[in-house]
């Protein structure tokens, strides 16, 4: 009995002694730390992070559901902090851990969780995706565009509905294909489907397909290449991944929420709450470098500024699926 | 519905049923010689990482193809030994193969890459290219037949047209050869084929190495030729599709070619018409993708008939002494 009291003391005073020289966390969803696109995004932040601090984190890739919750309590229980978690799928699990552990601060990115300790960054990807659907719609030569989204939810409805009002705006005859690639979290993980998905689209006239799918997205940028059509990668700059066959890529600054995240965490200066990056922020928006300079006219760059001026400027209002579960144009 | 949309969702179903008429195949081998299988898939998805992995490093296809048979042998041999020389229960040893295959091609991977278990992408001689056929483009013209050869016949990568020449060699070797007749007996009264003199234990590892070839084949097209690199459990149960593809056409190779574009052909509709308008309302998207498994279900359950396994399936030869 007294035995057990002195190692429940020394373990309480070991996990204090942690608590103070905490080192932040990330957790990835199931597409992966390397997807390409918006884990590596959190991946990037970190490891941002920790080249100009000098500080270390944990990071921890789940092989299925079951351990969302369990490496979340894991992580909190070792005194982690700051606790980033990248995906809307954390939201359940975090709402009861981050009450458990009221002292330790947590992130969670596309999702928001209701509780004291918790900030939670959402994107307006509406805006992003309105922004590359008008390149999509003035760089197809056909008048048919594609989008193949990773899982059913309506946050990547939010993609595809910014998507087809923007092609709409540049070309209102435009058609738009749009495909799920599945209705469960291993969808963000399967780039044979998203390879034969965008086949399918290709056989129907597309020549341009932005894929909001994460690691889903290697397969559907490959296959578009294959085919020697223009993919749109999303989150991370993926122009790299298939040069002169990659339209654009979303940017959607993961990196830069993570980043932040663990900066204001390290530093006591966490603030939580709601945080809502858009384009005006510069949470989002198009990327343009020497991979697809060349397949960007000077048109397509001066619709597009004037379209996000309009945008930032809030003359100009893309709908959000999110707000109201509809999209007016679909 | 025309002409064209009617070709490319045959070609695409095509293109799904490859790895399932691969894995099918492997699996009638298996069991026709007595040896249950349910490690398919585990033998899909090594060979599909070894197969990446070593089209990645060397920058040669066939190079990923032969690394690709081997890592799936090698699997085949465990379950061989397992099942065959320790006369093991042969359920638990495929179990046993998946979780192997599951778990190996993760750690390996993510040692070897660093890219959280994949495989970096492949491009130009590292994959499998579409191969078109001579007159394609001049056959086009003609009405019917010039789309259906250029769209279906021609224009697939070499794995697909092997795959389709393994069914008329299979039922070649197993209903016209005297090895085909021996493995076929193996699997429904090994004690006369041991009275006749031959070795049951040598033909039933034959048996098992040819499952371990065609897995592989699957495990090849995966990530080489449909997909360019690996993926974590890229192989998405495949292997088990294919069983029950298996049990569909009972254990016959020419049923079995049907069976697997049948099932293609749920997938790719499953993947082109996601939310079908009927007037009064759409089929939701959910029930499109899972309409390949409830007819998977359906089929077996209600039209398939008797479905007779091999008798000596599943049951270690034991000599009496």
């Amino acid at each position: 009995m007294k035995l057990t009291h002195i190692i429940a003391g020394a373990v309480a005073a070991f996990g204090a002694a942690t608590a103070a020289l905490a080192d932040p966390a990330i957790i990835y969803d199931l597409g992966g730390k390397f997807d390409k696109s918006f884990n590596e995004a959190a991946f990037n932040g970190a490891t941002k992070w920790a080249e100009e601090t000098g500080g270390s984190f944990d990071d921890f890739e789940m092989q299925n559901e079951a351990q969302r919750e369990q490496a979340l309590r894991r992580f909190a229980a070792r005194g982690s902090n700051p606790i980033v978690v990248t995906g809307f799928a954390f939201g359940d699990a975090l709402a009861s851990v981050a009450a458990e552990f009221p002292d330790t601060n947590f992130a969670i990115i596309d999702m928001v969780v209701d509780q004291p300790n918790v900030r939670s960054v959402v994107f307006n990807e509406h805006e992003g995706s309105y922004l590359v659907g008008m390149m999509a719609a003035m760089a197809s030569k056909s008048g048919t565009v594609g989008f193949v989204g990773g899982m059913d939810i309506p946050l990547i409805s939010k993609f595809a509905c910014g998507y087809v009002q923007g092609a709409k705006a540049a070309n209102a005859d435009v058609n738009v294909l749009q495909n799920m690639t599945g209705s469960d979290p291993s969808a963000w993980n399967d780039p044979v489907k998203g390879g034969e998905i965008t086949k399918a689209q290709v056989d129907q006239g597309a020549d341009v397909v932005y894929h909001a799918a994460g690691g889903t997205g290697r397969g559907v940028l490959q296959a578009a290449a294959d085919a020697g059509i223009l993919g749109i990668g999303v989150d991370s700059n993926q122009n790299h991944l298939f040069p002169g066959s990659v339209l654009t890529s979303m940017l959607k600054r993961v990196d830069v929420a993570v980043y932040n995240a663990f900066t204001d965490g390290t530093s006591d200066n966490f603030e939580t709450g709601f945080n809502i990056l858009g384009l005006k922020e510069g949470g989002v928006g198009y990327a343009l470098d020497e991979n697809n300079e060349s397949l960007v006219s000077a048109e397509m760059l001066d619709a597009v500024n004037a379209a996000a001026e309009k945008i930032k400027s809030g003359e100009l209002a893309v709908h959000d699926y999110t707000s109201d579960s509809a999209c007016p144009v679909m | 519905m025309d002409l064209a949309t009617i070709l490319q969702l045959f070609d695409s179903s095509l293109r799904l049923a490859t790895p399932l008429l691969f894995a099918c195949l492997a699996g009638l081998f298996s069991e026709r010689a007595g040896i249950f299988d349910i490690g398919l898939e585990g033998k899909i998805l090594a060979s599909a990482f070894a197969a990446g992995a070593f089209a990645a490093v060397t920058g040669s296809a066939m190079l990923g193809l032969c690394a690709g048979l081997v890592a799936s042998i090698m699997m085949s041999l465990i379950h061989g030994l397992a099942s065959i020389t320790f006369q093991g229960n042969q359920i638990i040893s495929g179990v046993a193969i998946n979780f192997l295959a599951s778990g190996l091609t993760a750690l390996i991977g993510q040692n070897w890459f660093h890219q959280g278990g994949q495989t970096p992408p492949l491009s130009g001689s590292g994959r499998f290219q579409s191969l078109t056929w001579p007159l394609a483009e001049k056959l086009n013209s003609l009405p019917v037949i010039g789309p259906i050869y250029k769209e279906l016949i021609s224009g697939h990568n070499i794995l697909v047209y092997v795959a389709l020449l393994c069914v008329p060699v299979t039922w070649w070797v197993l209903f016209r050869t005297r090895f085909g007749l021996r493995l076929r007996a193996v699997g429904e009264n090994p004690g006369a084929v041991d009275t006749a003199g031959i070795s049951v234990t040598r033909l039933r590892y034959q048996a098992v190495i040819i499952c371990g070839i065609l897995c592989g084949l699957a495990g090849v097209y995966l990530s080489t030729a449909m997909a360019a690199g690996f993926g974590r459990e890229m192989s998405a149960g495949r292997g088990f599709i294919a069983l029950a593809a298996l049990i569909f056409a009972k254990w016959k190779p020419v049923p079995a070619l049907f069976t697997c574009l049948l099932f293609g052909f749920l997938e790719a509709v499953a993947i082109r018409y996601q939310s079908i308008d009927l007037g009064f309302g759409t089929v939701p998207v959910q029930f499109m993708q899972a309409l390949p498994y409830i007819l998977t279900v359906v089929i077996l359950a209600g039209f398939v008939g008797k479905a007779i396994p091999p008798k000596a399936g599943g049951r270690p030869y034991v000599k009496e002494r």
